[in-house]
This record gives C-alpha cells, structure tokens and sequence, in this order.
C-alpha cells in the first residue's frame, strides 16, 4: 500500500573518499511502521539514519518521503526528526526550553511555547521536570526530555540513533516498552538504529539487517527472524544454529532442535556445555566438522532425561525448520 | 617552635595519627604559602604600607598619613587617566573578542581534522617566540609617517598626505594591544569550544536554527566560560601596561601604568604605591563585576 507519508530508499549511497559506507541500498518503509536498522557496527546503518535526518550529505541515490525527494534539503526542511545518541540536549537551557527551541528558532511566542512545550512533556511524563537543566536529570529522563524535544516539531519519521545504548540494562527495557507505547499512540514511522538483536526484536515491525553497507535481509520482523536467508542474519539475530550439512548450509532456531538417541538422529554430537537458563537449559554439543550446535531444551525436557557433559546425543529437527542460507 | 606536634613513638599508633597527619598537612601545604607569602603577599602588604609614607623632592619617610590619597583624589588628571585606562581596556577588549571568537570559531568548527588544528593553533603562537617589546616597534616603521603603510596608501592615490594619526597616537596604541592579546583571548575560547558536543549543533540544526542562530542560541551561551577567562586575561593585562603605551603613543598619552611608572622615575615612591593601591582595587572590582556574570568555575 502506498501512503502520502511513506520513507523510501532509492539505491540510497555514501561514500567517504573512496570508502563506501553505504552502498546503493534500496527500501521502502510503509508509514506508521516501527523500523529498526540493525547491525553490527560499521555496517553504515547509522551513516544511513544520518542522510535521512539531513546531517550527512547523500553521495548518491536518494530518501524519498510522501514521494517527494527529501535527500538535499536541510534538516528541519524534511518532516524527520532526530533523536541522538548522547539526547544532544543544550546545557545551558532548561528541560522547557530545550523542548521548546525549534520553536523559538521559529519566532514563535513565549507563552505558546511553553504550553507546547508542556504538552510534548506530558506526553513522555516530564512535566515536573520542566525548569531543570539536563545535567540535574538521569540518563532515562534526559531520553525522555529528547524525545519530547523531538516530537515537537511534528515530524513525519522519528530517527533515533542508538537510543538506548547509554542506558543501564533494566532502564533499557522500560525504555523500549515506552518508545513503542509512544509510537503506536503517535502512529508515525520510527527508524531505530541499534546493534542490539534483542531490541530489534522487541521493538521493531519490521527489521533491515544491514552488513558491509549493505542490506543483508529486511522484512517483517517475524519472517527475518523465521526464515534467515544468510548466514551472516541468522548469526546475528542469535537464537539460530548455522550447520554445513552435506547438502549446504542451513539456519535452524535452537529451540527447534530436539535430542534423539545417537543412531536415530540426522546429527550425531558430543555434549561440550550445559547452561541451565531458569525456564531453558541450553546445550552446546559438537558434531562433524567440529561445528559447535546449541540446542534450547525447556527445564521440563531436560531434566526428564538428564544429560552429562561428553555424552554422545544426536540432534534432530523438523524439514519446515531448516532453512537452505544463501551465503 | 615546639617538638610537641612532632611524631610520637609508634607504641601508641592511636594517639599518632591524628597529629602526623595535622604535621604532614602543614608540611605540603608549606612550599606552596612561602611562595605565594613572599611573591605575592609580602609585596603588596610592602606597597600598601609605603603609600601611606611621606616624601619630600629628594626624600620618602615613614609615616602613616593620606596625603598620596588626599593628592590623587584630588587631581583632575587621576580621573582622566583613569578613564583613559579604561578606555584602551575596553576598546581592546571589544577587537580582542571579535578577533578572537572568530579565529577560535574558525579553528574549532570549520577545520575537521585534529592534525590541522593543532597545527593552526600553533601558528597562531608563533609571533609569541618573540618578545613584546619587538613585535611593538616593529610596527613603527610600518606605521611611521615614512612608513609602509602610508607611502602605499600614497602610491595607490588612496590619501594625497601623510595620514598623521597611525602612529604615536590611540590608534597605534590599541593596535599594538590587540596585537598582542588577541592569543589570550583565542585560547580560552578555543578551550572552550572544543568541548561542545558536536552534536549540539546538529540538533540545532534539527530543530530549524539558521547559522546565526546557532552561533547566538547555542555557541556563544556555552562558550561564555572561555570569554570571560579571555576577557579577564585582556583586561588586566592592558590596565596593568604601561611600555605599550609608552612606546606607540610616543609618550603623547597616558595610563594608569605610565603615571605609576612616571613616580617610580621621580623616586616618588609612596604616590606610585598609592596609585598601584587604587589600580590594584580596581581591576579586583573590574574581575568581581565579570565573575558575577559567568561562572568560570567549571572551566578551571
């Protein structure tokens, strides 16, 4: 379905000097879709967010959004809105009129700043933060005064770069639910950069796995994660087993491999590490050519039939569980 | 001095403690006070005591009266090369700033690699291999009713005469000032600007400011720390000059440095202590009135 406010990449380029950071990468994000840009660090998805949001120039290609070429105007010209890594928040400026700097830049009133500023507090729970300055907040509170600072201008997409990467593990989680709870109530498009799988994972609608600037497989998110068309995605969504087997390489999820007895299973291995997990117990056992297997048993399995460190096992799963790689 | 502070014998390590570490304190803290004690503090105490002393033409006494005070309090002149002071401080100071915040700006946010801007930095540091006095009088040729400056103007047709006024005159003296300054100004500021984050300016950016929006909004409200430890620089040294404005004014005019150091030539020591006095007081008022505005504190 075309929208008015689709993002879209058209063979979207960069190069540094001879350096290509991304390269002629090509998608098309529905709007109102909570995207995530994933991969490991270097892969150029942050290059990409960076000439969506304006602040890197675009070598070639273009970003294309609501149809219209947005790829050469200045940033606050494009309907985007960033959210930056470190929030970027002004020092000198209380948490108010931090929210409330586009729209000074703009020229607008004091007292209809204010108020709006005070609505996009609301909106992240802020508002009896309103008079600080950002060095008196958390790191969680300094997110959400960015965001707020972001959303004010009414963006169509909201970028954020590695978002939650500053935060410590537990606020991280309770971050993640708020971004997603503030996207659906918003339904604009979120472009999320992360190198962090499980947040992918948990946030996104859709996923753009990105390696070497390029993309590796995009997609929904559940399709990606079930039907890894590359190594390289499978290893990096986890959860994943990439075995050569004679026939080629295939992806199966390690909670889909079960334990048969040695001479009944396709794969024959050694138990090399048990892991109890609480509600999982993970089983790492090597097979031919020394390929390291790990098999996600749930705690009632395991411990049905117990087994020992250097135990022979073999490992079997269903046909529809594996998936042929293409590289 | 008593031995009593002194270590006592290890046997009693509970009583020990608190008294080696008072001793130990006092000790490191020594070196430092001596220096400041004899550099700093016995000279001024030594400068205000002798301005309250008496002097004949050939002669000072020790005394303990106010007629230096009484004396320059009552002349017209103090008043006027007092405002003179003022006037070079804060003409100087406005160029300095100017200068100094765009040359500052220039090295910190438009040269992007690292290598470059130490290398500019450092050429901005070369004329200091040279002394102040050169560097002053190497403007006198230029500048001179001969000099460089107006035979070029001359040969271009710009002026049919001499221009008069560009040297011994307020111009060449604040010229020279500048000059010289202006580094005191761009380093701290320099300082300053290199630790704004640079994504500052790209959610500035984000959020619709224009450059000079940004530069008003963002750059100048961060870097206020670095101007005031700048202006601070400039203004005390130019109203503590007085060879600058010995040299380029040619004597024709006078700060608070040239009337101090016109006494000490006439040995009138106690009325060059006085003056020192005031002009001591009223940078302190000067700095006191700066720090108000800005704390500096985060800088240091």
């Amino acid at each position: 379905m075309e929208s008015a406010l689709d993002l879209e990449f058209v063979s979207l380029t960069k190069r540094y000097g001879d350096a290509v950071a991304v390269d002629a990468i090509s998608y098309h994000f529905t709007a109102g879709t909570y995207a995530c840009l994933l991969g490991p660090s270097g892969c150029g998805k942050s290059s990409t967010l960076r000439m969506v949001a304006g602040h890197e120039s675009v070598s070639s290609g273009s970003v294309l959004l609501g149809g219209r070429d947005i790829s050469h105007r200045p940033p606050a010209k494009r309907g985007t809105a960033m959210m930056f890594q470190n929030y970027a928040l002004f020092p000198h400026l209380s948490v108010a009129d931090n929210v409330a700097f586009s729209l000074k830049m703009k020229g607008i009133d004091a007292t209809t700043r204010r108020q709006r500023a005070g609505e996009r507090l609301e909106l992240v729970d802020m508002t009896s933060f309103a008079d600080r300055i950002p060095a008196q907040l958390s790191g969680g509170q300094q997110q959400r005064v960015a965001l707020a600072r972001a959303l004010i201008t009414e963006p169509q997409v909201l970028l954020l770069d590695e978002p939650l990467s500053a935060l410590d593990p537990f606020l991280r989680i309770r971050m993640r639910a708020e971004l997603k709870r503030l996207q659906r109530e918003l339904g604009i498009t979120f472009i999320h950069v992360t190198h962090g799988q499980d947040e992918a994972l948990a946030l996104a609608d859709e996923i753009v796995v990105m390696n070497a600037a390029k993309i590796e497989q995009a997609g929904k998110t559940r399709d990606v994660f079930d039907a890894p068309e590359t190594a390289f995605v499978a290893r990096f969504l986890g959860s994943h087993n990439v075995i050569a087997l004679p026939e080629g390489k295939v992806a199966i999820r390690s909670d889909a491999l079960t334990l048969k007895a040695p001479d009944a299973a396709r794969l024959q291995g050694r138990i090399t590490n048990i892991e109890y997990q609480g509600t999982h117990v993970a089983l790492t056992a090597l097979i031919v050519g020394d390929q390291e297997v790990t098999a996600l048993l749930s705690d009632t399995d395991f411990f049905g039939a117990p087994k020992d460190l250097g135990e022979a096992v073999g490992l079997d799963w269903d046909n529809q569980a594996a998936h042929a790689l293409s590289a | 001095m008593t031995d009593q502070t002194l270590p006592i014998p290890a046997s009693e390590p509970a009583r020990r403690k608190p008294a080696s570490r008072h001793v130990i304190g006092w000790l490191q803290a020594a070196p430092l006070a001596l220096v400041l004690a004899v550099f700093l503090v016995a000279p001024i105490v030594m400068i205000v005591v002798v301005s309250f002393w008496g002097a004949t033409e050939f002669s000072i006494y020790p005394a303990f009266q106010f007629d230096n005070y009484a004396f320059l309090f009552g002349s017209d002149v103090t008043y006027r090369v007092f405002a003179n002071t003022f006037k070079y401080a804060l003409i100087t100071w406005i160029f300095t700033l100017l200068i100094g915040f765009t040359v500052a700006y220039f090295l910190a946010f438009h040269v992007r690699s690292l290598t470059w801007q130490i290398a500019l930095f450092l050429l901005c540091t070369i004329p200091f291999w040279t002394s102040n006095i050169i560097r002053m009088i190497s403007w006198i040729p230029f500048l001179g009713r001969e000099g460089l400056a107006n035979s070029t103007l001359l040969s271009w047709g710009v002026i049919d005469a001499p221009l008069e006024w560009l040297l011994f005159s307020d111009f060449s003296v604040i010229l020279a000032f500048v000059h010289l300054y202006t580094l005191f100004m761009v380093v701290p500021i320099f300082n300053t600007m290199m630790r704004i984050d640079k994504s500052l300016i790209e959610a500035a950016a984000d959020a619709g400011a224009t450059g000079w929006q940004t530069l008003w909004h963002v750059i100048i409200p961060l870097t206020k720390p670095g101007i005031m430890i700048g202006t601070i620089f400039v203004v005390t040294l130019v109203m503590g000059d007085f060879i600058t404005v010995r040299f380029m004014s040619g004597s024709q005019s006078a700060n608070v440095g040239r009337m101090i150091q016109n006494d000490v030539g006439l040995l009138q020591y106690p009325s060059a202590a006085a003056t020192a006095v005031i002009l001591l007081i009223t940078v302190l008022l000067v700095i006191g009135i700066l720090l108000r505005f800005v704390d500096i504190r985060k800088e240091l």
